[in-house]
């Protein structure tokens, strides 16, 4: 009953549609702000691979651990479908667009094929949500792993739409107006625009009533049915929504690489996204960006970190491990949480063994 | 049996159906025309007895995970890794002592040890955070995966089978008539017959502790109520390092099974993680009979979709999983908690 409501509390509840545009402008933190300037003005400071490289894939990760944030954070859905779905928008898009391997490809236009890869993206996370939300907490995992590998078993042996183990290469971003959209600058601010709208979006849904009420339902199911709420529909639309998001990820992701393999969601890709969810924090949106950048970081530089301390350079994997392993120890809400942490205690104005101000504290 | 029998008689009927029309489909030659549908006779009992095979080695590797899982309430991810681990240190020992049977205790002890560490320092440290453990176990497969990828490298290794067990046996089912009418009977590799039956004896075992046994009433009673468990006055940590130690060291003991009859690689890790999955999915989960049953069918459907319909083979796994979880969420033969 709420979720046929939506579209028309979404424009009523909204306390900032109706605050005047100064308002809305000091409601953000100066921090956002000057976060925003320097991400405009990168390309300046920053090289192209910089710009390609590290901020563009930080941004398509960003994007589809985004979408798991939204399930898990506000859902209380910890979902390994979203690399499956943003896999599945890539090869969409270079089956229904143009691609390498011409005798599958269809060629449709772009403003076609776009649209339509979200679309069966999101129908597939859709469907794959009603069966998940069937089960709860753990099993959701289990399920969704479950699926997430006969994705890629799938797509691994089938060749007439998916073209097996090799997949789909040369899978560019059309040409709109007149733009390149694969050099540096165009696509590191095509994956920014992106990642601002999906940020924005999640921000945006999370305080609308069906953010609210998804969040009542994270929190007490019972409760919220007994309230008159539609517990399974309110789940199976959050998947729906992530859905779309993860889509839109996988469609950068898949052009920042120009290709789109089974092993694009393979089950070392699907734990990924939640490493990176993980290590950035499911709190809050701005999490799973973080964490993709970290994830980022670490991908490009460990090899000549580990050089430096004689270890073998392929040892990539087991640093994000042990860093995923740490995080899940010692701070479950991520490497937000222990900036947050951080702050909490320079704030503190007393020492609370002794009573006493703490030198050098921040009052 | 019979309480099943009783509350489910259209079903019983129609397994039991089902079971004597593949008895007969064994046991008879066969006519052409069941030739035209089916293929060779050989090549459909070799699927049958290959899927059995299978899901004898999917339940070595299910049950210590559905065991743990209906205890602690632990996904343990990480049981894939224990199983690959179990492979590479059986091989070595295998290689080491000369002998393939000394292998199998070994890497018992070996990896159940790995478990009971793993429950002691890791699980013991978060318990009743269900999310927080199927993280940390996440994150283990990852670090073992790697780490194993770091000491025996990208290639696939085979365990030298024994020469006792090497060699084809001879069944008595009759598989075709040759040239000069005698009958031609089914031959079937020894090593698989072993396995099979290693399997059954294990499953038979579990049961036998399970059902008969103070650690088993111990085990039962935790599943169904834990805390009430540990409100009678049981030290249920104990339990719990007793079913992970055991849980862990099967999967070490499936990894030299089924390094002797496949062969050890990375990626064999999320297969069989992804197999126990499927399995105490569609068995029912925390349940060893459901281990067996999902075990059972999801071995069969695999093997007899590999001869049929190569390509597909993993979609009728997950087809049936869809169904059973659309249909009946808790699984064949689970309790809806």
């Amino acid at each position: 009953m709420a979720l046929t409501d939506k579209s028309r509390d979404q424009r009523a509840g909204t306390p900032s549609g109706s605050a005047s545009w100064p308002d809305l402008v000091m409601s953000i933190p100066a921090g956002w702000w000057a976060t925003g300037c320097i991400l405009l003005i990168m390309p300046a400071l920053a090289s192209d691979f910089w710009l390609f490289q590290v901020f563009g894939w930080s941004f398509c990760l960003g994007i589809i651990a985004l979408s798991l944030m939204f399930l898990a954070g506000y859902g209380g859905m910890v979902s390994l479908i979203q690399m499956t779905v943003a896999a599945l928008a890539g090869y969409m898009v270079a089956i229904l667009g143009t691609s390498g391997v011409q005798q599958i490809s269809l060629g449709l236009p772009w403003w076609l094929y776009l649209p339509l890869a979200i679309l069966i993206a999101a129908a597939f996370a859709t469907a794959v949500g009603a069966l998940a939300v069937r089960t709860e907490g753990i099993y959701t995992i289990m399920i969704t792993l479950a699926i997430a590998s006969a994705f890629f078993y799938f797509t691994r042996q089938n060749y007439e739409i998916f073209n097996g183990y090799s997949g789909f290469n040369l899978v560019v971003p059309p040409r709109v107006l007149g733009i390149d959209w694969r050099q540096p600058t165009a696509f590191y601010y095509l994956a920014l625009v992106f990642a601002a709208l999906c940020f924005l979006a999640v921000v945006y849904v999370a305080r609308s009533p069906f953010g609210l009420a998804l969040q009542g339902i994270r929190d007490n199911p019972r409760r919220m049915a007994a309230m008159g709420f539609n517990v399974v529909a309110h789940r199976i639309a959050a998947y729906g929504f992530a859905g779309v998001i993860a889509a839109i990820g996988g469609i950068l992701l898949v052009w920042q690489n120009t290709q789109v393999a089974a092993f694009t969601a393979g089950i070392g890709a699907v734990i990924d996204i939640l490493i990176i969810a993980v290590i950035g924090g499911l709190r809050r949106p701005i999490g799973p960006f973080v964490g993709a950048f970290i994830y980022v970081l670490l991908g490009t530089f460990s090899p000549d970190v580990l050089s430096a301390f004689g270890l073998s350079n392929e040892r990539f994997k087991l640093l994000i491990g042990l860093g995923f392993l740490a995080m899940v120890f010692f701070s479950p809400d991520g490497a937000l949480g222990l900036w947050d942490r951080w702050r909490e205690a320079r704030r503190r104005p007393v020492d609370p063994l002794t009573g006493q101000a703490r030198p050098g504290s921040v009052p | 049996m019979t309480d099943v029998a009783r509350r489910y008689p259209v079903w019983t009927l129609i397994v039991l159906l089902l079971a004597a029309g593949l008895l007969w489909l064994i046991l008879t030659p066969w006519t052409p025309g069941i030739e035209q549908v089916l293929g060779r006779k050989r090549v459909f009992v070799n699927a049958l007895f290959g899927g059995l095979t299978l899901g004898a080695l999917y339940f070595l590797v299910a049950s210590g995970f559905t065991l743990i899982f209906g205890l602690m309430r632990n996904v343990n991810l990480a049981h894939g890794s224990l199983y690959l681990l179990g492979g590479y240190l059986g091989y070595g020992v295998s290689n080491a002592a000369g002998e393939w049977l000394v292998a199998v205790p070994v890497v018992f002890l070996l990896v159940g040890l790995l478990g009971l560490l793993l429950q002691h320092q890791v699980f013991r440290r978060m318990e009743g955070e269900e999310l927080r453990q199927t993280m940390v176990t996440i994150g283990l497969s990852v670090v073992l995966a790697d780490m194993m990828l770091w000491i025996w490298g990208g290639q696939s290794y085979t365990l030298q089978t024994p020469d006792w067990l090497s060699g084809p046996a001879t069944l008595p089912i009759v598989v075709g008539v040759d040239r000069n009418g005698a009958p031609v009977y089914m031959r079937f590799p020894q090593v698989r017959i072993a396995i099979l039956v290693t399997a059954v004896v294990i499953g038979l075992g579990m049961w036998l502790v399970l059902n008969r046994t103070r650690l088993g009433m111990l085990v039962r009673a935790g599943v169904d109520d834990r805390e009430m468990l540990t409100a009678s006055g049981i030290r249920i940590q104990y339990v719990f390092l007793a079913v992970f130690g055991f849980g862990a060291g099967l999967a070490g003991v499936a990894g030299v099974v089924g390094g002797t009859f496949q062969s050890l690689a990375p990626g064999e890790d999320t297969r069989f993680l992804l197999a126990s999955l499927v399995v105490v999915i569609v068995g029912g989960m925390g349940s060893i009979t459901g281990a067996a049953l999902g075990a059972l069918i999801i071995g069969l459907v695999e093997q007899i979709g590999l001869v049929y319909a190569p390509t597909y083979s993993v979609v009728f796994t997950f087809l049936i999983m869809a169904l059973v979880l659309a249909f009946r969420p808790q699984g064949l033969i689970g309790n809806r908690r």
